[in-house]
């Protein structure tokens, strides 16, 4: 009766096993490294930057402890943080601005276990050191903004279609327009709603004012919203690479905020400086006439700037227009080739700058200039074909959709970043951090060995066999974090500790269950029998009470205390499997095949 | 070795009066104490900054304060933190003019006098954050409570649901109580741990209604105070025995844990010290006081014996 079919047996082994394979990774530690990623979109990690990555190293006489290429970028650990910062300057000098020369910690577990996708436990800020931001995005800025891009639309389209009104003006989320008369009202009406998809348009008469109301409607204030979110991320990647950091992580949350966590930084004044900067956007013309080479000073009136590919542009002081005066760009196709495109619409002051710029220039280049701290880089510079009124532009021509789409964003974030704030800041040291790391890992071990002593003393083998059970908890717990790559924090690491003091529950429960049919007069092997199958029922109810706590915290945590609730919840399953499988397992492997059975060892 | 082997029933049921006087004590006490000193609550929800900052040499606490007026704060909470060499900073929302720039400028003020100052940790909460997670906080309560005690509902009657919530919000309330009567530090994590005690205690009233239910089948002649007191009594040794192994881990994150984790181990101490005392004394009175018979699982016998294996 106590005897497992193979497959179980075999079941629990592997089980066992892989758990093994996938915490090994943790025991290998991580060394630092340097990690150098391209930033332009026409240079690749290769084998070649490879070759170069080396070739600086080994010029600069610094001992590297083994290079790595991945998908995105080139790796290289070394012994100590000596060389690794030593490396880091080194190949920023010499490799330039076109890559990105990042800290990073990289594990020391061998290749074969990197290939199965063994890695080590991701750490979480309070454990490894570093900055966690929570941003706030301004929402009805960004909405003021798109009405007050509005209202001096309507007032152009007025003008432009000899409508006659007496006033345009925004009060909060409201346009208001008054007319001299009834019919220019209706006439002007009709003209607005052709134009503004966006907007929602109501007649309204106040005493014997004759006006009419204008308001986002919801569809359009949620694509505002979206887009604001969309383009924060996206300026805040391109900022955040710049601070060479290895592995951030910059991720929309709920609504209207983005969370920004740096690990190893702990400049955060910088960090906020970045984060709090606005982009500017500027269209200048650029000057092919002139002759210029790399390294000389540009001629009079003119700046030199590179282009997202890299090569350099002459582009003239004079500025035709700021990001202001962009309302919006979006990617999409050419109406009459399908090319990829970008469709830029700018504001009123913007059309009629714009208009007067390209009547003069057809057959010029133009050059759509990105500043940021100072420092300009051109989006893109298009031939001006002709003259272009009517404030809606269109880029297109030698670009693909997703080139179409950067250039787009680009664009959105000179032209409308909404403002955001600071909500919340968590920064912990990386000397704190190590030493969370060792207290958790300190009371987790005392506390363990405390629980197998006591166990052992009080139920002999089959208390040892319940520690047995504990410690494959404690593997396949760690496997799993390891496995899911799910954060671990210092309240996560109390939450191993506890899990493991919670698990040894289900244990006593069988332990005293066999003893107490021992007691009753039954034989020992129906006692072990009837002691795991009873106690099956009780140990299912109650972790089920705890696992509905855990998903509860899961659902409602935030941060630190998310990270507990995934290892409570996780733990309770392990502890459920290693309890009733591998502990029986054991047992029967044990027990299972002495027919006549007289004593067991439960003390 | 066996500590506990009781040859006949502990009448516990027969103490009911008296148990339940003393739980009402308790709680009454702890929510008086909640309601006239109110919590400490940690800038995680009050929003504010706090600041840990390392000194190479025995900090100077009375300089630290000085420096922190010269700046305008005058209120902010200065204090040691674990050492000497490490001091803590609290500074309140209302102070704080500037934002999530203050730890910048606290920083650069106190390296002024001494170099050797090192950031630890920075923790700077908003406004809005603050109430999000209190709010947050009491969602996650009451979802538990109404998860576990409508879990316990199918799985064996409503009394027992009642009970068992009944008892182990008695806890929680107590140690919210031991918080508020120390003023302890109230952060996020020991919210956290207030939910693990919650999940954590209610396996405890499990163990003891699992054993009631069977007690009902098996001793159909003995009256029902006699069974609760069977099902206890039976239960007792493991009860005690798994509360010892889980508190031997909490003790060693009390001691070993560091900062961080003190009030987090504190709350589980209490919460596993009063998760015995009320799954026995205040859940089973209490499934008494609701009339729990035999009758509640005359039918729901049938149906869970085949539904199990």
């Amino acid at each position: 009766m106590n005897r497992y079919p193979l497959w179980k047996y075999l079941l629990v082994l592997f089980v066992v096993i892989s758990g093994l394979v996938y915490t090994l990774p943790n025991f290998y530690g991580e060394s630092p490294a340097v990690q150098v990623l391209p930033i332009r979109a026409n240079l690749k990690a290769d084998d070649a930057l490879l070759k170069q990555v080396d070739a600086a190293l080994k010029a600069a006489n610094l001992n590297a402890e083994g290079g790595m290429l991945d998908p995105t970028s080139v790796k290289v650990r070394f012994e100590n943080t000596d060389v690794q910062l030593k490396a880091k300057d080194i190949l920023q000098a010499k490799l330039g601005d076109d890559y990105m020369v990042a800290l990073n910690l990289q594990s020391r577990s061998p290749q074969w276990l990197t290939a199965i996708h063994a890695r080590p436990m991701y750490l979480g800020l309070d454990l490894r050191g570093g900055v966690h931001f929570l941003l706030q995005i301004d929402m009805q800025g960004a909405l003021d903004k798109a009405l007050e891009a509005a209202s001096g639309d309507i007032r152009s389209t007025l003008r432009e279609e000899n409508i006659a009104y007496s006033g345009v003006n925004r009060d909060g989320k409201l346009v208001t327009i008054k007319f001299r008369d009834a019919e220019t009202r209706s006439k002007g009406e009709g003209e607005l709603k052709q134009r503004f998809a966006g907007l929602d348009f109501n007649d309204k008469d106040e005493g014997n004012e004759i006006l009419l109301r204008a308001t986002l409607k919801p569809v359009e204030e949620k694509r505002i919203q979206d887009f604001a979110v969309q383009q924060n991320l996206v300026t805040l990647r391109n900022r955040i690479n710049e601070l060479g950091v290895a592995e951030p992580v910059i991720q929309q949350q709920g609504l209207d905020r983005i969370v920004v966590q740096l690990p190893g930084v702990l400049d955060t004044a910088h960090a906020k400086d970045i984060l709090g900067r606005t982009a500017t956007l500027e269209v200048r013309l650029v000057d092919d006439e002139r002759q210029f080479s790399e390294g000389s000073s540009p001629p009079f009136g003119t700046e030199m700037f590179k282009d997202r590919d890299g090569s350099i542009l002459l582009v003239k002081k004079n500025v035709i227009l700021t990001g202001e005066r962009i309302n919006d760009a979006q990617a999409g196709f050419d109406s009459t080739n399908n090319e990829p495109a970008v469709h830029i619409n700018l504001d009123s002051v913007g059309t009629r700058k714009f208009k007067e710029a390209t009547r003069e220039n057809v057959g010029k280049r133009m050059a759509i200039v990105l500043f940021e701290k100072g420092k300009g880089e051109v989006v893109t510079a298009p031939v001006i074909r002709e003259e272009i009124g009517g404030g809606r532009v269109q880029i297109s021509g030698q670009m693909n959709t997703k080139e179409a789409n950067d250039i787009s964003l680009l664009l959105r974030a000179g032209a409308l970043a909404a403002p955001m704030e600071i909500i919340e800041e968590r920064t912990v040291g990386p000397s704190l951090g190590a030493d969370n790391i060792d207290r958790g890992f300190r009371s987790t071990q005392i506390g363990f060995v405390a629980i197998a002593i006591f166990m052992i003393a009080y139920y002999l083998l089959f208390g040892a066999v319940s520690v047995l059970a504990l410690a494959a908890n404690l593997l396949l717990l760690v496997a799993l974090l390891s496995m899911l790559q799910a954060t671990l924090t210092l309240p996560g690491m109390a939450g191993i500790a506890l899990t493991l003091g919670m698990a040894i529950d289900a244990n006593v429960l069988i332990n005293e269950r066999i003893r107490e049919e021992l007691r009753n007069g039954n034989s020992p092997q129906a006692s072990i029998h009837a002691g795991y199958e009873q106690a099956f029922r009780t140990i299912l109810d109650s972790n089920i009470t705890t696992l509905i706590a855990g998903l509860a915290l899961f659902m409602f945590g935030s941060g630190a205390v998310r990270g507990f609730a995934v290892v409570l919840c996780l733990g309770i399953l392990t502890s459920m499997f290693s309890a009733m499988m591998i502990s029986r397992a054991l047992v029967n492997l044990m027990y299972g095949r002495k027919l006549r059975l007289t004593k067991i060892s439960i003390g | 070795m066996e500590f506990f082997s009781f040859k006949r029933n502990i009448p516990f049921m027969s103490y009911g009066r008296y148990t339940t006087t003393i739980s009402l004590a308790t709680f009454i006490l702890a929510v008086f104490f909640i309601a006239t000193k109110g919590l400490n609550f940690g800038v995680d929800f009050t929003g504010g900054t706090v600041m840990e900052v390392h000194y190479a040499e025995a900090a100077d606490l009375n300089n630290v304060r000085e420096q922190l007026s010269d700046m305008g704060l005058q209120d902010a909470l200065v204090q040691n933190f674990g050492s000497s060499h490490d001091v803590l900073l609290q500074v309140s929302l209302k102070q704080n003019t500037v934002g999530a720039n203050l730890s910048e400028l606290i920083l650069s003020k106190l390296q002024e006098q001494d170099p050797s100052v090192e950031m630890r940790r920075v923790d700077f909460v908003g406004p809005q954050v603050g109430k999000e997670l209190v709010e947050n906080g009491a969602l996650a309560l009451l979802l538990v409570s109404i998860g576990i005690s409508c879990y316990l509902w199918l799985r064996f009657e409503w009394k027992f649901g009642v009970a068992a919530i009944v008892a182990n919000l008695h806890d929680v309330v107590i140690i919210i109580g031991f918080f508020a009567f120390f003023q302890w530090d109230f952060s996020l994590t020991v919210l956290a741990a207030l939910l693990a005690v919650l999940g954590y205690s209610v396996n405890e009233s499990v163990v003891v209604f699992d054993r009631i239910r069977e007690n009902f089948r098996k001793m159909r002649k003995t009256e029902v105070p006699e069974i609760i007191d069977n099902a206890i009594t039976r239960t007792m040794s493991r009860t005690i025995i798994t509360h010892l192994s889980t508190q031997m881990m909490v003790t060693a994150m009390l001691f070993l844990g560091g900062e961080a984790l003190h009030y987090f181990a504190l709350a589980l101490t209490i919460g596993i010290l009063f998760s015995i005392y009320s799954s026995v004394l205040v859940a089973s009175p209490l499934l008494l006081l609701m009339g729990v018979s035999r009758e509640d699982f005359i039918k729901p016998e049938k149906v869970t014996e085949e539904a199990l294996p």
